[in-house]
């Protein structure tokens, strides 16, 4: 209690740390937030070090060691060629991480660019912009996935295009929405009033104003797209035998579901893990981001 | 170009502003015409919808076209802000002509620091490095009186009281020493105290710099004390424009003086507030002749209903635009 009396005492004259430290500490106040990032880190890590951290080599077949259940040796057990499963849980991590970054990057750059424009320009552009991405909206996301890849061909680098792809309207759509609002508001006009050019406006007014609702989403979509990587994966369509990856581990597993529950169950749990993490970041994140509420968020995690 | 007092610095020729609605073109400016010199202060003074703060809006170019369509002639300087291309008009923008808005407290950006959205119009238009920048805008939040500015630059909007959010949103206004404030409405949102505070600041500044104010406003007693000439609006035309005494002493048109018979004096509560009846008209179905006519207490023939009048003078000061002149205001009034 002490602690919010002094904000509240001290409100007038606040300390001014930099925006991306009162950002951290605000996610790090929230301690589902911390468990997110804390598991990213791990990830990140994994996906860095990848062989160098994994006590066998992921791909090495050791046949009289086959289904072997979870043991100090094997610590998530050994799939039906013997490998270790933790080793390759582990460097499947970095595919992961990688379709994920990628094709989200893929579908948050040319999704907040369409969104920014049929939002800021309106009209004509707006219109055909927004029926295409209703187009897209109408397939299933994994079968429009799928629809891609049997045109470019199954491979990691098409399941990114192809995942990038699918999720682009879903930014372009919350961008554009955000936008009508913000471009009605008195500070663009104002800003307009100073002489900012239409690409000033967008990138220095309209587009601050828009993102939280496109970092909450791109931290949602990162799930989605680890998830869809993992389901065209499974499907033979993502990575190709025989690195690993958590979709293709679990499509391996699944003939072997009676046993050996744990070729399934350990790529399975990595990928809930790395889902749920980032959706907690994404709750944190909404949350942090804007000013008006951050001192509320700042005040109630110091109390917590 | 900086102003030296008397010196003419806008002239505006026939401003017409129409929307294309779904119901047909909305005439909300109807030929507008006036001229601003250096270190005047003119006040337009007209209702909600009398088209005020389009007109003023039109001037530098941000009424959006389509729907908008604006014609006539913005004279500033050598050029015609009506037809000049985008690009002249950003570097008009802001740097010769400053606006600042009603609502302080949605006019500044709520994810910049407001030493940035200071520091933004001189970064457009004055080529200052960073710690030139930070030191103009420091000198400018003390201008307007915003205590210890130097450790304010790093706060955001919310941070501000909405005094002082107007008080620095006049700050980026100065920011490029602008040779015309267009200033709309900008003590409205605000109570009674600071928007005398805010009218003094403005003319405070107005004195020191020789800059032309022009003051949006709805409220007579507010632009009493500092403006020299009014402007009244009515459904986007100007209606009778004089020096400020000569309008409150002896109006001539009778919209005006249904105006001035409307505000409350101090030290009579006895008296009746008068009331103007009718509504204004619909800008996309104007009134044929006078756009007055219909509520006109002084109407007498036809000729008010077919017959648009211009301005004209009375000899004493004003411009009116009506065929017959109003009775003394103390009579019209009672």
């Amino acid at each position: 209690m002490s602690a919010e009396t002094a904000t509240e005492a001290g409100a007038p004259v606040e300390e001014h740390a930099p925006r991306w430290r009162v950002l951290l500490s605000a996610v790090m106040a929230n301690r589902l937030a911390l468990f997110g990032l804390v598991v990213l880190g791990l990830l990140v890590m994994a996906a860095v070090l990848g062989e160098r951290l994994a006590p066998y080599p992921p791909n090495a077949a050791d046949v009289p060691e086959r289904l072997r259940p979870p043991s100090l040796r094997h610590p998530f057990g050994t799939d039906e060629l013997g490998r270790d499963v933790f080793s390759r849980v582990l460097v499947a991590a970095r595919v992961s991480l990688q379709v994920g970054f990628i094709a989200v990057g893929i579908s948050l750059a040319a999704g907040v660019l369409l969104g920014l424009i049929a939002g800021f320009y309106g009209r004509w552009i707006d219109d055909a912009i927004m029926r295409v991405t209703d187009m897209l909206f109408a397939f299933p996301a994994i079968l429009l996935a799928i629809a891609i890849l049997a045109v470019l061909g199954p491979g990691i680098a098409n399941a990114m295009i192809a995942i990038g792809i699918v999720y682009t309207p879903i930014f372009a759509r919350i961008t554009r929405g955000s936008v009508l609002s913000v471009r009605e508001r008195v500070f663009v006009t104002a800003a307009r009033s100073l002489g900012a050019s239409d690409l000033r406006l967008v990138t220095l007014h309209v587009l601050p104003n828009v993102l939280a609702p496109i970092i909450v989403q791109t931290s949602i979509s990162l799930a989605f797209a680890i998830l869809s990587e993992a389901a065209l994966s499974f499907l033979g369509l993502g990575v190709q035998p025989p690195d690993p990856s958590w979709g293709r581990m679990l499509a391996e597993g699944r003939g072997f579901v009676q046993q050996a529950w744990w070729m399934g169950v350990f790529p399975g749990a990595a990928i809930f893990v790395t889902v749920l993490a980032f959706n907690l970041l994404g709750d944190a994140l909404r949350d942090a981001l804007d000013p008006r509420q951050r001192s509320a968020i700042e005040s109630r995690g110091l109390t917590a | 170009m900086t102003g030296h007092n008397g010196q003419r610095v806008l002239e505006v020729h026939d401003l017409q502003v129409r929307f294309g609605t779904r119901r047909g073109a909305a005439h909300v400016v109807n030929g507008i015409s006036y001229t601003l010199d250096a270190g005047e202060t003119l006040a337009i003074v007209g209702e909600s919808g009398s088209g005020k703060s389009v007109s003023s809006l039109a001037l530098i170019g941000l009424v959006p076209q389509p729907p908008g369509r604006v014609t006539g002639t913005v004279r500033f300087g050598e050029r015609n802000l009506v037809t000049c291309s985008s690009e002249e008009l950003r570097h008009v923008r802001g740097n010769d002509i400053a606006m600042i808005f009603q609502d302080p407290m949605t006019s500044l950006n709520p994810v910049l620091t407001i030493g940035r959205q200071l520091t933004e119009g001189m970064q457009l238009h004055l080529q200052l490095d960073d710690r030139a920048a930070r030191r103009r805008a420091i000198e400018l939040l003390d201008r307007v009186g915003i205590p210890s500015p130097d450790r304010r630059l790093g706060d955001y909007p919310h941070q501000f009281s909405g005094g002082m959010r107007q008080r620095v949103m006049i700050a980026i206004g100065l920011a490029c020493d602008p040779v015309v404030l267009i200033a709309d409405e900008p003590t409205t949102a605000l109570d009674v105290t600071t928007q005398a505070q805010i009218v003094e600041l403005v003319d405070d500044l107005r004195r020191d710099t020789g800059m032309g104010v022009i003051w949006i406003t709805h409220d007579l007693g507010v632009v009493a004390g500092i403006a020299d000439r009014v402007a009244v609006m009515y459904a986007g035309q100007i209606v009778e424009t004089a020096q400020v005494d000569a309008l409150y002493e002896h109006p001539r048109h009778p919209y005006t003086q249904g105006l001035l018979g409307s505000l409350p004096v101090l030290g009579q509560p006895e008296r009746e507030l008068a009331t103007i009846p009718g509504l204004p008209p619909d800008p996309v179905h104007l009134p044929s002749g006078c756009p007055f006519w219909p509520r006109c207490p002084q109407r007498l023939d036809e000729r008010c209903e077919t017959e648009r009048p211009q301005l004209r003078d009375t000899g004493e000061g004003n411009l009116v635009a009506t065929f017959y002149e109003a009775k003394p205001a103390s009579e019209a009034v009672s």
